[in-house]
């Protein structure tokens, strides 16, 4: 293949990376940003999301597409609640404390990520795409003629993927919408804003606490129920996306959910594209590289502005 | 003062004296805890003594062991220089990382060093032709004779895990019983007030970073020379939330802290591994329970509740 | 002249704590800085000994422009600073607390760290937890770290707060012991210290120099009283 095809597919490629590590993002950007709680287990959420989401499906009889939707709808539910039960037991009593919030996840990362190992098991499963055509995509050339269109072999992409890019579209547009025009986002950003203060006027601060950690839990399940068709259940299968989520909340600037949707798109695309020319090992070190400097040197995030 | 001192070199020679009656099996398990238990003193110095938790050790770990052993596999160094080479390579690493994470603090720093170690371990990878990566190499037994003494045997390998524990064990207690030890620990309770008497924090806490750096870089390229072997793996995230369990475990700021929390976490996921291969589960659980209900550790409760004198 | 400031700026975010304050210390005096709540006490006396840097202007000590050093180095060259909301070693003993405070005066030595104890004092107490005394012996040892430091330039933020009437006699007659040996800034809103203890008095409002003089002239400056006394 040539070298523009090539780069139209590693754009597609890193559209789809973009958009699940879109959502997966913002949902640690969620629980920082409200909560200021580092969750080193949200890979793990994720991994859930991707084992619960087969066991759904393979539970469900017929056509993919109803234990797809199952999936859709279960995953994330029965996650969130882990999640929201694991803060009201743990994190809770912990009363948010940074640091021993984060030795108290990695505790959890390992408690789900070994539990699944004991009952899921160490394969690599697969769910069905509930739909699944391929799309080979037309190139234009400069022909005798003048301008044509040809259709390179290899050049495709499948309905399941656009698929999966405009849910996230839809999701993200969701949160903003939830936190935005709605009484809970109202309160979330309130207590956000202030705890104390918030607790003063009557807000039930843990309620808030527990919800927030559910949702941001769930959108990872979420995210990891659109990806699962593409990739595959696997108990260690938490450990990419947690990495490339922090790398993303820190790039976009802490907690911000605006910066870490556009790093998301940026880290997405540019790891597709950066893959087709450099290892994915050496992207990958120079991406923790930088998010190890951003925070030296400019902690606000890239996208971010310094705080009043 | 006594008391302690006797307490420490007791231990000293028990785990002496432990080398003539343990049967083979724990005999071999000891070493290897004795060695580990260097790597949690290390980091304890950092985050028990100095109050910086970093989440990036097995870049030091890794950082002394791919020193040693790459300098036996490919310069065909003798022990003794490659443990040297391994300990500049870890405080090489340590200075220069320690200068920029030190700008940030609390979560930050915690992040900034995981992303650290995250690099070094794709680094290993990525060179994967000369570390052979996950599957890592073997030093063979006749590039493990230190000074006539072959380490390959139990016997030799004991002694020189016990002198290096020893030597870091009695030097840590040594350390902060000195200003700049005592210095240490005013950071770690109050850093802007010990800028305020006149103490050059940064320059404190980077030198905290360098020893720990040190100490971690000398038990990794012991454990390789030892045990014979390096890979990648020493340098992934789990072996820098290892020594933070241990530490954890054992107690925080505590002398004997390290070891205990070594000894016990290692019988522990030994005894798991019998019953399950999701081993590292009772790692979480011991996690979460020590936050939730035991944050000072085992040493650290015993001086709270009965030795107040315990260093 | 032990410190002079010339032109010495601190702003906020466009807020004007401090405002071009030129302000000479005489060795060996005792000087009180009063002012509203707000009027950038703290923020001033924290350009002086360095704990944040300032817009503009410069800090000159015993003769060097110290404006570009950082704390730990002015805090070496002879200043010593308590702090306004107590700031201790609460997880360590009281000579602990004493002692690091002396020794990282090396070279340089008055009284040994358990003098400063008892001039406060706080003897007996050395082996107790700095966080298990009361609230105004915390204060108390607060300012025995300062004089364990043998400063010549004592910086004292609001020393009296939270003392009972007992140890604020204690401390007025500390304060007119030490005078002559040590410089002391003191701020200060008990104004039976400030008229006691002071030598001289400077008021602060809105970040400017309102006045200075000496107690007598200050109770009887009306653009002071309107500022801040009252009707006094």
């Amino acid at each position: 293949m040539e070298l523009g095809p090539y780069l139209l597919l590693a754009t597609l490629e890193g559209a789809v990376t973009a958009a699940v590590l879109a959502l997966t993002a913002s949902g640690l950007a969620l629980v920082f940003g409200v909560m200021r709680v580092v969750n080193v287990a949200h890979g793990e959420f994720f991994m859930l999301g991707a084992v619960i989401a087969w066991w759904v499906a393979s539970h469900i009889g017929g056509a993919p597409v109803w234990g797809f939707t199952a999936a859709l709808v279960l995953a994330p539910l029965i996650v969130g609640a882990i999640a929201a039960a694991a803060d009201m037991t743990v994190l809770k009593r912990l009363d948010y404390d940074p640091e021993r919030t984060i030795v108290a996840t990695i505790g959890l990362l390992y408690i789900l990520q070994q539990a699944t190992l004991m009952t899921y098991g160490p394969d690599a499963r697969p769910v069905e795409p509930p739909f699944n055509q391929r799309l080979a995509l037309p190139w234009i050339e400069w022909t005798e003629t003048g301008l044509g269109l040809y259709w390179p072999w290899g050049l495709s992409t499948t309905s399941y993927k656009l698929a999966v890019i405009g849910a996230a579209v839809v999701v993200l547009l969701g949160i903003w919408a939830l936190m935005t025009r709605t009484r809970i986002g109202l309160l979330m950003r309130a207590t956000q804003l202030d705890r104390d203060m918030a607790l003063a006027f009557g807000i039930p601060v843990e309620r808030v606490y527990a919800l927030v950690f559910g949702l941001g839990a769930a959108l990872a399940a979420l995210a990891a129920v659109l990806i699962v068709p593409i990739q595959q259940a696997h108990y260690l299968m938490g450990h990419d996306p947690l990495l490339l989520s922090f790398i993303v909340v820190i790039i976009g600037g802490l907690g911000s959910l605006p910066g870490t949707i556009l790093a998301a798109i940026f880290i997405g695309l540019t790891d597709g594209i950066i893959s087709v020319f450099f290892s994915p090992t050496l992207a990958k070190i120079l991406a923790t590289l930088l998010v190890a400097l951003v925070l030296v040197f400019r902690p606000q995030g890239l996208f971010g502005t310094r705080a009043a | 003062m006594i008391r302690s001192l006797a307490l420490h070199l007791g231990l000293v020679a028990l785990l002496f004296a432990l080398h003539f009656v343990l049967p083979p099996y724990h005999h071999g398990n000891l070493a290897r805890v004795m060695v580990l238990a260097t790597y949690a003193i290390g980091y304890n110095l950092l985050f028990g003594y100095t109050g910086l938790l970093s989440l990036g050790h097995a870049l030091f770990f890794a950082a002394g062991m791919y020193g040693m052993a790459l300098s036996v596999q490919y310069l065909g160094a003798a022990p003794a220089p490659a443990l040297l080479l391994g300990l500049v390579a870890g405080l090489v690493v340590a200075g220069i990382t320690g200068a920029l994470a030190l700008r940030t603090t609390g979560v930050a720093f915690m992040i900034v060093t995981l992303m650290f170690a995250q690099a070094g371990y794709l680094t290993i990878l990525y060179f994967g032709e000369y570390t052979r990566g996950d599957e890592g190499f073997v030093i063979q037994q006749a590039q493990r004779v230190l000074w006539g003494l072959d380490l390959s045997q139990p016997t030799w390998r004991y002694m020189a895990a016990w002198a290096l524990f020893s030597a870091c064990l009695l030097g840590s207690l040594a350390l902060i019983r000195r200003p700049f030890g005592r210095t240490l620990i005013a950071i770690r309770e109050n850093e802007e007030r010990a800028r305020m008497l006149g103490y050059d924090t940064f320059a404190h806490k980077w030198v905290a970073v360098v020893l720990s750096g040190g100490i971690s870089a000398l038990a990794g390229a012991a454990y390789g020379l030892l045990f014979g072997y390096a890979g990648a793996s020493f340098a992934s995230v789990q072996y820098s939330i290892f020594p933070l369990l241990w530490v954890l475990l054992g107690g925080a700021g505590t002398i004997l802290g390290p070891f205990v929390g070594t000894l016990f976490m290692f019988y522990l996921i030994d005894l798991s591994s019998g019953i399950t291969t999701a081993y590292m589960l009772m790692a979480g659980v011991v996690l979460v329970l020590l936050t939730l209900f035991a944050p000072q550790g085992l040493i650290g409760e015993l001086r709270r509740r009965v030795w107040g004198w315990l260093p | 002249m032990i410190l002079t400031t010339k032109g010495l700026t601190r702003h906020f975010h466009g807020l004007k704590a401090v405002q071009s304050v030129d302000f000479t210390l005489q060795k060996g005096e005792v000087r009180a800085l009063i002012g509203p709540n707000g009027a950038g006490k703290t923020t001033f006396v924290s350009l002086l000994c360095g704990r944040i840097p300032p817009t503009s202007g410069s800090v000159t000590f015993d003769g060097a422009d110290i404006t570009a050093l950082p704390a730990h180095r002015r805090i070496r060259m002879g200043m010593a600073y308590t702090f306004q909301i107590t700031s201790i070693f609460a997880g360590l003993s009281v000579a602990e607390n004493v002692r690091l405070a002396a020794r990282s005066q090396a070279g340089r030595h008055g009284s040994t760290p358990l003098d400063a104890l008892d001039r406060v004092g706080l003897s007996g107490r050395d082996d107790m937890l700095a966080g298990d005394l009361s609230y105004g012996h915390q204060r108390l040892l607060e300012i025995a770290m300062g004089l364990a430091q043998s400063p010549r330039l004592l910086i004292l933020d609001e020393p009296t707060q939270g003392l009972s009437d007992g140890e604020i006699a204690g401390f007025k007659a500390l304060i007119r012991d030490l005078a002559g040996d040590t410089t002391i800034l003191l701020i200060e809103h008990n104004m039976s210290v400030v008229m006691e203890t002071a030598d001289r008095v400077s008021v602060l409002n809105f970040g400017e120099i309102l006045a200075e003089g000496t107690p007598a002239e200050i109770h009887a400056n009306p653009a002071v009283q309107a500022a801040y006394l009252g009707t006094g």
